[in-house]
């Protein structure tokens, strides 16, 4: 248990999201392992431990800018104030997270009562408390999945509210601080090094993909380490496992064969026939998939009115690109409004694509070279039409 | 409080008495419905004999059940189990459930045994025991012949009237409520079959609320690659799992002595596609229709079925497993414990047995035949043992195991140990994250945190089982959107940890009734093969011999975290 916890503390310190002094790592077989001990009001969350039925417990105060973010969205969203909750409009919180509670003090009934809802909860003026039903790490992915979200809500309200002429004079001067902040830690890298040309056989294929699946991750372009990717041979499709982190891909990788012999791609990304129809319909053999942060925001940037803005994510019927890179609706996985019907075709005029409140496709013909400097590209691109349209509207 | 009719009926087959009695609130409140209305029902009966007069046969209804909610139609069959003499439940689908619903009932308990065969039929508030001397002997098929489509059905095969110790019951032809013979329990009360049917709605408290979490349930399942993926149950059945275990070198071959069989190709679901060509069918209520039904109404069977009738026999002719399928579900048999008890019988025999006698053993288990016939219809471990071999069995609290090799997932190593029904994969079932990944992967050579995760995971299927939904839906949606969705129905507040508290609750309430008729820790093992042979190493996966110590520590672990220490403490003191 120790060797897990320090594992998933070690990827929060990475991506930024928390130092480890400043988070409470609890797990559980029959005892409890907890990153250090508890100080002050924290004893509070072994009580919380005590009264669920789950493997862990997660709690950290956010390194900047999230935690600016998170004291943000908190304060200034009116829908917290009337009902305890936010409402992110993102694909993840849509799916998994739903909605996050808000709960006002640091006691144990009031985050066990949050966490009996929700995989997670936001404790006003603390931080973000998450559980693992099931493994410590699923804590690990609802906490960067609740800073990621709060993240593209912060700056999808701030963009909204700047075009309504609404933000305070507070909010433009927090925004300002954030920004700052924010520069710093979402500038985008420059290109890794990564293998060159067709790789020789499967065993260079899966290492292939498990050095593009590292960068993606240590590039900060996706949410947590959950994206997917794909590389197509003559006959198969080598795609990683569903809820395999990029990061670590090694033995997470499925040999799907392109002709439906087998069905061992019933572990495969939840993506696996967007991935395969893109192959199919694209010729293009890497494929990459992750969540760049103002790729996502800026897929949500749309001032048209008079639209059901519950449809948006997944039958918007307009055609929609920001700086000429295509937006596209669809829901995650399967069914008559997922992504696979919709990403595929964008993807055969452009080499890459977002889809609405989601995340970023993008492909390549050898190898993962281009994917990858096309998903930089985009995110690098929305990230600076973010903060031109802002200007332009008079906050600097 | 609504979802429920608070309406149940029981029937005294001994005496012909139909009483209509009201539904507790406090029952539904504390037990939910399904499997836990069944050990709630049971608890006073339980010391019985599963073949005894007062032992009741429980065919119980959740609060979900005929409401939008998605895999909705559900029941759960409850008794003592024959085979293992454990409280037994079966959760089964078809749409029996759904019409025991609308025909105004939460549950229906039966107990007594007629003193000629009899049927029940329940149309609506009529409810009728009729003579059925005329079907005697009738096979499942023949005996529900007489009732269209506006009817469910719940019947026995020979099997079930003979009191073969694996009997199960057939709701509408193809859903079995397979395991533990509870076809034999209904056989010992001379009742071969119930019909019912019935028009009347169930009062859902807000339904808009119930459309919000329905909708949530299905974005979630549309995410799930296991589910709704291209190679998913949706589409392939469970026999889609055919290629994965035997990618992960997992599957049972020869009576367990392997975890390889070259041959599965076979069978796969690749292979029965290309074959049949088969259409999704499925329960009331279910958007994933996971049944398939091939050309020629060949019924496409579930993975269990498959590899126990394929590699546990090292068996690959397909059509012998089409047909041992169609046998077993016509006759009344569980194909687990029938294809289960022939592989013990063929390694005891020191040979393999051939695909057409497969079929002729069937036959003669189901008719009790003498000889080979009725020694295999006791089960594998009585057999093994009566033939001095009772390590052959290879079962958990002589409950026949699936097809899933504990040698290659140790959470499902130590979840057939402390099933409280014997050797089952569907307590805690642990490949949903050691082999489907979901909702998070595991290492599944570890026992590292598997204690916790199994008492998680056996509180919530408990909780499943009394809602009474599918626990394939779980691959993709947990505790908490179901809360959002009873909530929606009953109108009263919960939340995931309140259902918890309730699967908790009925697990520990088994755990009882098992106690009561002396299980102890002695019962919570595995046989002793998985500890002392190395299972189909190979492509760089090695199934090794499950470190015993390794396997006792996490079970003392399991018992610390449930609060059962004291048990193998007073066993320890013992020995």
């Amino acid at each position: 248990m120790e060797r897990v916890i320090r594992k998933y503390i070690g990827k929060i310190e990475a991506q930024g999201l928390a130092c480890r002094n400043d988070l409470l790592f609890l797990a559980r077989d029959a005892d409890i392992y907890a990153n250090r001990p508890a100080v002050g009001s924290e004893q509070e969350l072994f009580g919380v431990l005590e009264g669920m039925n789950c493997s862990a417990l997660l709690f950290a105060r956010l390194a900047e800018p999230y935690r600016s973010i998170l004291d943000e969205v908190v304060l200034r969203d009116d829908i917290v104030a009337e009902s305890g909750c936010l409402f992110p409009r993102d694909a993840e919180t849509r799916t998994f997270l739903h909605d996050i509670p808000v709960v006002d003090s640091f006691s144990a009934e009031a985050i066990r009562s949050a966490l009996a809802r929700r995989k997670t909860a936001i404790i006003r003026n603390h931080g973000i408390v998450t559980y693992g039903g099931v493994t410590p790490e699923q804590a690990f992915i609802f906490f960067s999945s609740a800073c990621f979200t709060t993240f593209v809500k912060y700056f999808s309200d701030t963009l909204r509210g700047a075009q309504q002429g609404a933000l305070s004079a507070g909010a433009i001067a927090g925004f300002c601080r954030i920004w700052q902040e924010t520069e710093r830690v979402c500038s985008v890298k420059g290109m890794p090094l990564l293998h060159a040309g067709i790789p020789a056989d499967e065993d260079a294929v899966c290492a292939m993909m498990a050095e593009a699946g590292r960068a993606v991750v240590e590039a900060h372009l996706v949410d947590s380490c959950f994206g997917n990717i794909s590389y197509g041979t003559d006959d198969t499709i080598f795609i990683s496992q569903t809820g395999s982190s990029l990061d670590e891909l090694d033995g997470c990788i499925d040999a799907v064969p392109l002709a439906g012999t087998s069905s061992v791609g019933i572990t495969a990304s939840s993506e696996l026939t967007a991935h395969r129809r893109i192959l199919e319909g694209t010729g293009l053999n890497a494929i990459l998939h992750g969540h760049p942060r103002f790729s996502v925001i800026m897929s949500m940037d749309c001032e048209r009115s008079g639209c059901d803005r519950e449809r948006c994510y997944k039958a918007c019927p307009e055609s929609r690109s920001v700086a000429g890179i295509p937006i596209v609706s669809g829901e995650i996985g399967t069914g008559p409004t997922a992504l696979l019907h919709t990403v595929p075709e964008a993807l055969r005029h452009s080499p890459g694509v977002i889809v609405y409140g989601h995340g970023v496709f993008t492909a390549g013909r050898d190898d993962f070279r281009e994917a990858f400097a096309a998903l930089q590209r985009i995110e690098r691109t929305c990230m600076d039409t973010y903060r031109t349209k802002l200007s332009a509207l008079g906050v600097h | 409080m609504s979802g429920y009719t608070f309406r149940s009926i029981r029937i005294d087959l001994s005496t012909r008495t139909v009483e209509i009695v009201p539904t507790p609130e406090m029952l539904c409140e504390e037990y939910l419905g399904g499997r836990g209305f069944g050990v709630a029902l049971l608890s006073d009966a339980i010391t019985h004999s599963w073949n005894a007069p007062e032992m009741p046969l429980v065919f119980a209804t959740g609060p979900l059940v005929g409401t939008a909610a998605p895999t909705s139609g559900r029941m759960s069959v409850v008794s003592r189990s024959p085979l293992t003499g454990t409280i037994f439940d079966c959760s089964v689908g078809g749409r029996f459930g759904t019409m025991l619903k609308r025909a105004g009932y939460d549950y229906l308990e039966i107990v007594g045994t007629a003193d000629r065969l009899v049927a029940l039929e329940i149309d609506g508030d009529a409810v009728t025991i009729l003579s059925a001397g005329e079907l005697r002997g009738r096979t499942v098929s023949e005996a529900a012949a007489g009732y269209d489509s506006s009817w469910s059905t719940a019947v026995i095969g020979p099997a079930g009237e003979l009191r073969v110790r694996y009997a199960s019951i057939m709701i509408d032809g193809h859903y079995s409520a397979g395991r533990g013979g509870l076809g034999a329990v209904m056989g010992a009360k001379n009742l071969k079959l119930i019909a019912i049917r019935g028009g009347g709605t169930v009062t859902v408290a807000d339904p808009a609320m119930l459309a919000t979490a329905r909708d949530a349930i299905m974005r979630l399942l549309r995410t799930s690659q296991a589910v709704f993926g291209e190679f998913g149950l949706a589409e392939f059945g469970t026999a889609a799992l055919v290629d994965l275990m035997h990618a992960r070198r997992m599957e049972p071959t020869e009576n367990f002595r392997k975890t390889l069989f070259p041959q599965a190709g076979a069978y796969s679901g690749y292979a029965m596609r290309v074959r049949f060509n088969p259409k999704k069918t499925g329960c009331a209520g279910c958007p994933v229709l996971c049944k398939k039904i091939g050309e020629g109404r060949a019924i496409i069977p579930e993975y269990e079925t498959v590899s126990h009738f394929g590699a546990l026999n090292a068996n690959s002719d397909l059509d012998t497993i089409i047909e041992a399928n169609r046998l077993c579900n016509d006759l009344g048999l569980d194909t687990i414990s029938a294809a289960s008890t022939i592989a013990c019988y063929a390694e005891l025999e020191g040979r393999t047995v051939p695909p057409a006698v497969i079929l002729q053993i069937l036959c003669e288990i189901a008719m009790r035949e003498p000889g080979r016939g009725d020694a295999l219809a006791e089960g594998s471990l009585r057999y093994a043992a009566s033939q001095g071999h009772p390590e052959a069995s290879m079962s958990v609290k002589g409950l026949e195991l699936p097809a899933y090799d504990p040698r290659g997932a140790y959470g499902m190593a130590l979840a057939y140990a402390t099933s409280n029904r014997g050797g089952c994969h569907l307590r805690a079932y642990p490949v949903s994250h050691e082999i489907l990944r979901r909702p998070v992967a595991t290492d599944r050579f570890s026992f590292e945190g598997k204690a916790r995760i199994v008492r998680i995971a056996e509180d919530m299927n408990a909780v499943v089982d009394s809602l009474t939904a599918c626990k394939f839906v779980f691959f993709a949606v947990s505790l908490e959107e179901y809360a959002k969705a009873l909530s929606a129905v009953t109108g009263r507040d919960h939340d995931a940890q309140s259902l918890f508290r309730v699967g908790e609750r009925i697990w520990n309430a088994e755990r009882a009734l098992n106690r009561a008729n002396g299980f102890t820790v002695m019962d919570d093992d595995l046989p002793q093969r998985f500890f002392r042979e190395e299972g189909s190493s190979g492509a760089r996966v090695s199934i090794l011999p499950i470190d015993r110590k390794a396997f006792l520590a996490a079970r003392a672990n399991y018992y610390r975290i449930r609060g059962y220490a004291e048990e193998l403490a007073s066993h320890e003191e013992t020995r």
